[in-house]
């Protein structure tokens, strides 16, 4: 098992490589350059040399790349242009921020989805199946963006509910020690704070958690129907088990490996793709991040951002294979 | 004889309601056991034997099927009058059910030990020590090595006939009164087979568990039942002591059975086999159901069902040529065949 996982991480490194390879020559193809977007369209020709001089991208591509590398090896990650400061220094609140927020949106659509999946499944055929698998259908082909305005204008603009964004109230803002507001709101033992955090966080969270509440529902569904028809479950209910506990425990443990799976990757496409999200709800994300930096050609920026992001969806997933060998005693890995 | 049947089954129907309407599956089905006894029903695939026997248990998949008529009695209690939490009591408790495919009814993803101990806990409030204990005693009981090993193992550590094995301690771990076992043994291979059907009668004998075993296998039935009963599209043809059924089969159909079965001793030069196949259930609406089969069939068969002949004690037949020979008609039945 130790030696399947440090094999998993060995290969991790071409991938990686490859990925940085990548997006260092798309970031690149995009027209217009940071010298430009810096010192505006007055600029001159020679103060745009100058600037790019300075920014090391009068360079060929690939000492550019190999430099960028190297600075990776050492654990740097680079200047950003636009602020002149380390990457490693700012990127991490706005990675919190993106984290906070995937894992709640996560919390609530596999609490909300695997439920509503297996009560569709223990009531086969039932209203109550068709109503869910209705909204399942509808939530996946919800678009996220006319989702959180609608959720804006009915709870934030008319009710009057939670705010319409932020992470917490400006005029009273939380204290940052992790960076995730929750735990460090909790860490502080204020619970005025904390509520407030909470208030901001439902409106992006549910959002965000829509679609991915949609596919879980749909494959736990599929899943459990699948599992209950098989002979160790009449042995389960022979034994005189109540149906709860057959679907609860029997069943759901046995259907939970696609389920599992499709958690991990949408678990991983909310790390980097909340970008819509974070924008409507002006959260200050990781997305928003890499959107801001894109628009300034703030070339570092997006590459380790990028980067990151990737890191974490690997490792997901990753973690995902290993959770497969714990819930299941028959896969093993060598 | 004055003793009271454990389990009563009368003029059980149960139907299955698919696109095309309603599809009996099994009809008119009567019969008891008695504490102790060990007593077979054969019959082909497709005769309504696995139906009959959950129905027994309430275990019928629902929809499509459904138990529309007659009564089961447990221990003088008609069990389809009770409610899915009465029946849960009954289930695993008074009633177990061992079924046709070890591989595949065990839950792979819990230990032997965690399924094993549940079975108990379900109907008894017990430490977990004791249950464990019993659990561990079961094993022995059904002779299974290494008690201990075997509690942490998982089911795909085990071999076929020894997961038979745990899922015969499982459903006897409550001590039930009645075991039905749904062929135990057609998945599993010759020499397993003779030690897991030795099994049955061992725990028969040890536990007087009464055991209903259902099988499609006449050897089977000679080798532990004591009573028979045979079974044809869905009907009870024919039943009585293993004795007689082997050495006076009445029924057209038992005969066509008990010379199917291959004999070292005779040189033939082509296994008999009973031509044709189950009818469809449904696909008969009058007359005897193995008219398209049957080697001694009259007119009369095609247009009127044979009512439930009892020709000896303990021996009954549902054929016409029974009633030819002079023999004495059942009373009850007549009304049930019109």
């Amino acid at each position: 098992m130790y030696a399947y996982i440090i094999r998993r991480l060995l290969t991790l490194i071409p991938v990686l490589l490859g990925l940085t390879l990548i997006v260092f020559l798309m970031i690149r193809a995009i027209p217009g350059n940071p010298a430009h977007i810096i010192l505006g369209q007055a600029a001159t020709e020679e103060s745009i040399e100058a600037l790019n001089k300075k920014l090391g991208l009068d360079q060929p591509w690939y000492v550019q790349y190999f430099k960028y590398l190297g600075g990776l090896l050492t654990g740097d990650l680079g200047d950003s242009i636009r602020t002149d400061s380390p990457i490693s220094e700012q990127i991490w609140p706005y990675l919190a921020g993106t984290i906070e927020l995937a894992l709640v949106a996560m919390l609530i659509a596999v609490f909300i989805g695997v439920n509503a999946g297996i009560i569709s499944a223990w009531f086969q055929n039932s209203w109550f199946d068709y109503a869910l698998m209705l909204l399942a259908l509808i939530g996946v082909s919800m678009p996220i963006f006319w989702l959180g305005l609608l959720e804006q204008w009915i709870f934030a603009v008319n009710l009057d509910w939670f705010p319409t964004g932020g992470r917490d109230n400006v005029r009273n803002p939380v204290e940052p020690i992790t960076h995730l507001y929750i735990i460090d709101t909790i860490i502080q033992g204020d619970t005025e704070k904390l509520v407030e955090v909470i208030r901001h966080l439902v409106l992006p969270a549910v959002a965000l958690a829509t679609i991915p509440m949609a596919i879980i529902a749909r494959i736990t569904r599929s899943s459990m129907l699948e599992v209950m028809r098989t002979d160790y479950i009449r042995t389960a209910k022979a034994k005189g088990m109540k149906m709860f506990w057959v679907v609860y425990k029997h069943s759901l443990k046995n259907a939970s490996i696609p389920i599992l799976t499709v958690i991990g990757l949408q678990l991983g496409l909310l790390l980097g793709g909340a970008i819509l999200t974070e924008t409507i709800f002006s959260w200050p994300g990781i997305g928003r991040y890499i959107y801001d930096a894109i628009n300034y050609r703030d070339y570092p920026v997006v590459q380790s951002s990028i980067l990151i992001i990737a890191l974490f969806f690997v490792l997901i997933n990753l973690i995902v294979d290993i959770l497969y060998a714990i819930i299941d005693p028959r896969i093993k890995y060598r | 004889m004055t003793i009271k049947p454990l389990l009563q089954v009368k003029n059980l129907k149960t139907s299955f309601f698919t696109d095309d309407g309603e599809v009996p599956a099994v009809e008119d089905i009567s019969f008891n056991v008695y504490p102790g006894e060990i007593v077979g029903i054969v019959g082909e695939s497709g005769s309504g034997k696995s139906v009959t026997s959950l129905s027994i248990m309430g275990l019928l998949p629902n929809p499509p099927g459904k138990v529309t008529g007659g009564e089961i009695y447990l221990n003088g209690k008609n069990i389809l009058q009770f409610n899915e939490k009465q029946m849960r009591r009954v289930r695993g408790n008074e009633l177990a059910m061992i079924f046709q495919e070890p591989m595949t009814s065990l839950n792979p993803l819990f230990t032997i030990g965690n399924q094993l101990m549940e079975a108990v806990l379900i109907h008894n409030k017990w430490p977990k020590k004791k249950a464990y204990d019993r659990a561990v005693e079961m094993l022995r009981l059904v002779g299974l090595p290494r008690h201990e090993e075997l509690m942490n193992a998982y089911p795909h550590e085990l071999s076929g006939g020894m997961r038979q094995r745990v899922m015969i301690a499982m459903a006897l771990i409550c001590n039930p009164k009645v075991l039905i076992a749904d062929e135990p043994t057609t998945a599993l291979d010759v020499t397993i087979q003779a030690q897991i059907l030795q099994l049955i009668k061992e725990i028969n004998e040890k536990l007087k568990t009464a055991v209903l075993l259902i099988t499609h296998d006449l050897g089977v039935v000679a080798e532990v039942c004591e009573r028979v009963i045979v079974m044809y599209a869905g009907k009870i043809v024919e039943e009585g002591d293993v004795h007689t059924i082997f050495q006076n089969p009445q029924h057209p159909y038992t005969k066509g059975l008990l010379q199917s079965i291959p004999d070292i001793r005779k040189k033939e030069k082509r296994l008999y086999s009973i031509p044709g196949t189950v009818p469809k259930p449904g696909s008969v609406k009058k007359g005897c159901r193995f008219y398209s089969r049957c080697n001694v069939r009259m007119p009369r068969c095609l247009h009127d069902q044979p009512p439930y002949y009892t020709t000896e004690e303990n021996h009954k037949v549902r054929c016409w040529l029974v009633e030819k020979e002079g023999e004495e008609r059942e009373q009850s039945t007549i009304t049930t065949s019109q």
